[in-house]
């Protein structure tokens, strides 16, 4: 069943008249009906519009192996859904603070970047003097008793990582709630995006998320290719793949060493530490940039890989392969390690499944998702790598997750690193933009889903160009992994989800 | 009189060098070169030249922390006999005044943590309370164990006692006791497993986080502080584990500094084999460590 909803694959692109405009009444039916059947929200967000807005839903069913999208036309407020359908709430927050429109009914509605609305007019939440609010001024949920207490951490940190401020109703060390309040890093990125391409669209792009520049940059070259009606060569996709693939390396090896740096096992730490920078030095070889800035272009690449550097890489992989092995299996094979990761923070599966966690942090609730399977996109549709899932749910099941993920990247890069495909070129430049086209593309960034969404004009310019990192999706968990455990056991838990802060601030 | 002079001039001198050999042991596991021995050093200079900040919200309380913590320390350094010298002051009775110079000095560090009003601080107190009243018995325990050895109430009495020929007739007993004893030297200095002195997580730490608010020369000051204890507890427990004496004045100092910096290096070595263990597990490390104390005691008063 598609739900009357128009279908696509990944990374494709259709005319905006196919996009079903449906009632109200259809639209907010048909989302929980799509969530029963199987499907998930993996974008939904508005337009403004004049007294109102244009709300987007994009689903994405793994059976079926294919994204459907509906829209609806909204006045001054909509139903929320929120409370049947969990893994919406910050959506419809996201589309109050935007689009002035009120979702009537939302259990928590809140501010989610303290950003100005993307139409004119005052936003739901102002401060006296008619001002935009400040990040993190807001009413927080409050915990009352004699013996409970509050712990406000941040937005300055002791370690270099981004601001955020967490509140904690703690019960002695014991914490019943953590509610997370971000914003700090908004850049405006989704406001610049209106009425682009422009030459400095695929740099923002790289910089939505620094430690994700090959994740976001291939979402939006599909889109622009999608858009622009052309093909990038095999050699290009095989490179992105590889280039993609080290992404997630450097990040998994960084957070494992992260991880055993937070329970204060150093071996792993200063290896791991080291060993990402080997990782992040490879992608330097392919591009100059040790986080693959300039990489990837719309078409192609920026730079071609010339053989030689295929061998050197294949050459650094085999020495580093041994150390990281052994690196992190001092990790495993360390009793108070072990001890420490073990039943900390865990999420349930039914809760994860609920909210819609995405990514490694899903797959160690047991969850089979995985975009490059799923929805395979660029070289994964000619080369499949193995989705691995935990059912632990725990600090270990996201941290092995990402130990055997580390694995089959390895093997997948040393493999396509041997037969490149020659010939072809590397870059087929789109020569425009599609006007009053929508497409979509989702990649599998290594927190997970990735999912641009771009609308155009009759002029080939975006109306609206939606980019949902998987961050999104997954800072919901990690509020919950913190239910009834202790305060202490936090860092560890924010370090096994690792997410990202101007990901989501945007 | 040159003892005296010797003595002191260890004391002061030589504590943070046994942070070095920790930090480079810990460096070597990590297949890092480290930084120098001395950085200690270098660490305390640099705080001692920077300007402070006081919050307006604090009292003197906060001021006299830092202060009255080193200068406990620095007492008790003076009550304990360092390798086979006999400590510069000692009377009988000193070892009660030995325990509760630390326990002064903790309450000092608490109350300047809490007059910060900060919710870290109170959380960091909280911890360092529940922790050193679980860590005080086996002190008692030690020290009990040891004036019955030596039928002495007095620390260099009791712990010229300890020799090899004690090993010999009390084994089994002192053999608990070094394993309590280690226990709580570690605990005691914010040592992995207990704690982490490297870390900057304010929400795991216990002993780092009651001096957040600390800065410049008073932080400096309680880093001294930190050092001294981890020197002076360590000399307790040289005594205890590595009781030798050769008899010649200048050989047995050399004696007692190749001894405690072979101490730091295990110490640096226990860092670097496990993890940090989770907050709710310490308290069952502690009195495990009682109980470790206790039965050393049962066996020497059967």
């Amino acid at each position: 069943m598609s739900h009357g909803m128009k279908t696509l694959h990944n990374g494709s692109s259709f005319d905006r008249a196919e996009l079903p405009l449906l009632d109200n009444d259809s639209f907010f039916q048909t989302i929980p009906d799509a969530i029963a059947g199987g499907w998930r929200v993996c974008s939904y967000f508005g337009v403004p519009a004049a007294g109102g807005a244009v709300l987007y839903c994009l689903m994405a069913s793994k059976e079926r192996g294919s994204l459907g999208i509906i829209s609806t036309n909204v006045g001054r407020s909509f139903p929320s859904l929120a409370a049947s359908c969990p893994q919406l709430h910050l959506f419809e927050r996201e589309i109050a603070e935007q689009c002035l429109v009120r979702p009537e009914g939302h259990p928590w509605l809140k501010p989610v970047r303290f950003q100005q609305p993307l139409c004119q007019g005052q936003g739901f939440w102002h401060d006296s003097d008619g001002g935009g609010l400040l990040p993190s001024v807001m009413d927080y949920y409050r915990v009352e008793g004699d013996e409970v207490h509050e712990v406000a951490v941040g937005p300055v940190h002791a370690g270099i990582i981004e601001p955020g401020h967490f509140r904690f109703q703690c019960h002695g060390e014991e914490v019943f709630h953590l509610e997370i309040s971000l914003g700090f890093q908004h850049r405006g990125i989704e406001r610049a995006l209106i009425g682009a391409p422009t030459h400095r669209t695929m740099h923002l792009m790289e910089t939505i998320a620094g430690d994700t520049t090959i994740g976001h940059g291939q979402a939006y070259c599909m889109n622009m290719e999608s858009l622009g009606g052309v093909y990038s060569p095999p050699r290009a996709e095989t490179v992105r793949g590889i280039a993609l693939e080290l992404e997630r390396l450097a990040n998994h090896t960084g957070d494992l060493g992260a991880i055993a740096g937070d329970v204060g096992y150093l071996p792993t730490a200063s290896f791991c530490g080291r060993i990402r920078g080997d990782f992040l030095n490879m992608t330097a070889l392919l591009c100059g940039s040790r986080f693959g800035r300039g990489l990837l272009r719309p078409g192609g690449l920026g730079y071609d890989c010339e053989t030689d550097i295929a061998g050197e890489i294949l050459k650094r992989l085999e020495s580093v392969r041994v150390d990281l092995t052994g690196a992190v299996s001092l990790l495993w094979n360390t009793q108070s390690v072990m001890a420490r990761l073990e039943s900390t923070g865990p999420v349930k599966e039914s809760d994860a499944r609920e909210i819609g966690l995405v990514g490694p942090a899903a797959r160690a609730c047991g969850m089979n998702r995985d975009v490059r399977r799923d929805h395979p996109f660029g070289i994964f549709r000619m080369s499949q790598i193995p989705v691995i899932t935990a059912t632990s749910c725990d600090v270990y099941a996201r941290a092995l997750v990402r130990w055997l993920e580390m694995e089959r990247s390895l093997d997948f890069i040393v493999e396509q690193l041997g037969h490149l495909p020659r010939g072809g070129g590397y870059c087929n430049r789109p020569k425009g933009v599609a006007a009053n086209r929508c497409a979509v593309a989702l990649t599998e960034g290594w927190r997970g889903e990735i999912c641009h969404l771009a609308l155009t004009d009759e002029l080939g310019r975006f109306e609206r160009y939606k980019i949902t990192d998987p961050s999104f999706h997954n800072w919901s968990g990690l509020a919950l992994s913190l239910r009834n455990q202790q305060i202490s056991d936090f860092p560890l838990c924010n370090k096994s989800f690792n997410l990202s802060y101007c990901g989501f601030d945007l | 009189m040159t003892n005296i002079i010797i003595h002191t001039f260890l004391a002061l001198l030589m504590p943070p060098l046994l942070l070095g050999v920790i930090a480079k042991t810990k460096a070597a596991f990590g297949g890092r070169v480290g930084a120098p021995f001395l950085q200690p050093y270098y660490d305390i200079l640099r705080l001692l030249h920077k300007g402070s900040v006081f919050s307006t919200t604090t009292t003197w309380v906060f001021r006299a922390g830092p202060i009255v913590a080193l200068a406990t320390t620095a007492v008790a350094a003076l009550l304990m006999p360092f390798g086979a010298h006999p400590a510069p002051i000692s009377f009988s009775g000193d070892m009660i005044l030995y325990a509760y110079l630390f326990a002064l000095g903790r309450f000092f560090t608490m109350a300047a943590a809490l007059d910060t009003g900060s919710s870290f601080e109170g959380m960091g107190s909280a911890r360092e309370a529940t922790y050193s009243c679980l860590a005080e018995p086996t002190l008692f325990f030690a020290l009990i164990t040891l004036s019955r050895l030596s039928g002495s109430y007095s620390l260099s009495q009791m712990l010229a006692n300890v020799t090899p020929g004690a090993w010999l007739y009390a084994g089994a007993s002192l053999l608990l006791l070094i394993g309590g004893m280690f226990i709580v030297l570690l605990v005691e200095n914010c040592r992995i497993p207990f704690d982490d002195p490297n870390t900057h997580l304010e929400l795991t730490m216990i002993h780092e986080v009651m001096v957040l608010d600390h800065s410049g020369p008073a932080f400096g000051i309680i880093q001294y502080a930190a050092a001294l204890k981890l020197f002076v507890l360590g000399a307790f427990f040289i005594h205890l584990a590595l009781p030798f004496a050769t008899g010649n004045a200048y050989l047995d100092w050399g004696v007692f500094i190749a001894s405690m910096l072979l101490l730091a290096v295990v110490i640096g070595v226990v860092e670097s084999v496990m993890a940090r263990l989770r907050l709710v597990r310490i308290p069952q490390l502690l009195v495990a460590a009682t109980i470790l104390a206790a039965f050393s005691t049962l066996l020497i008063i059967r």
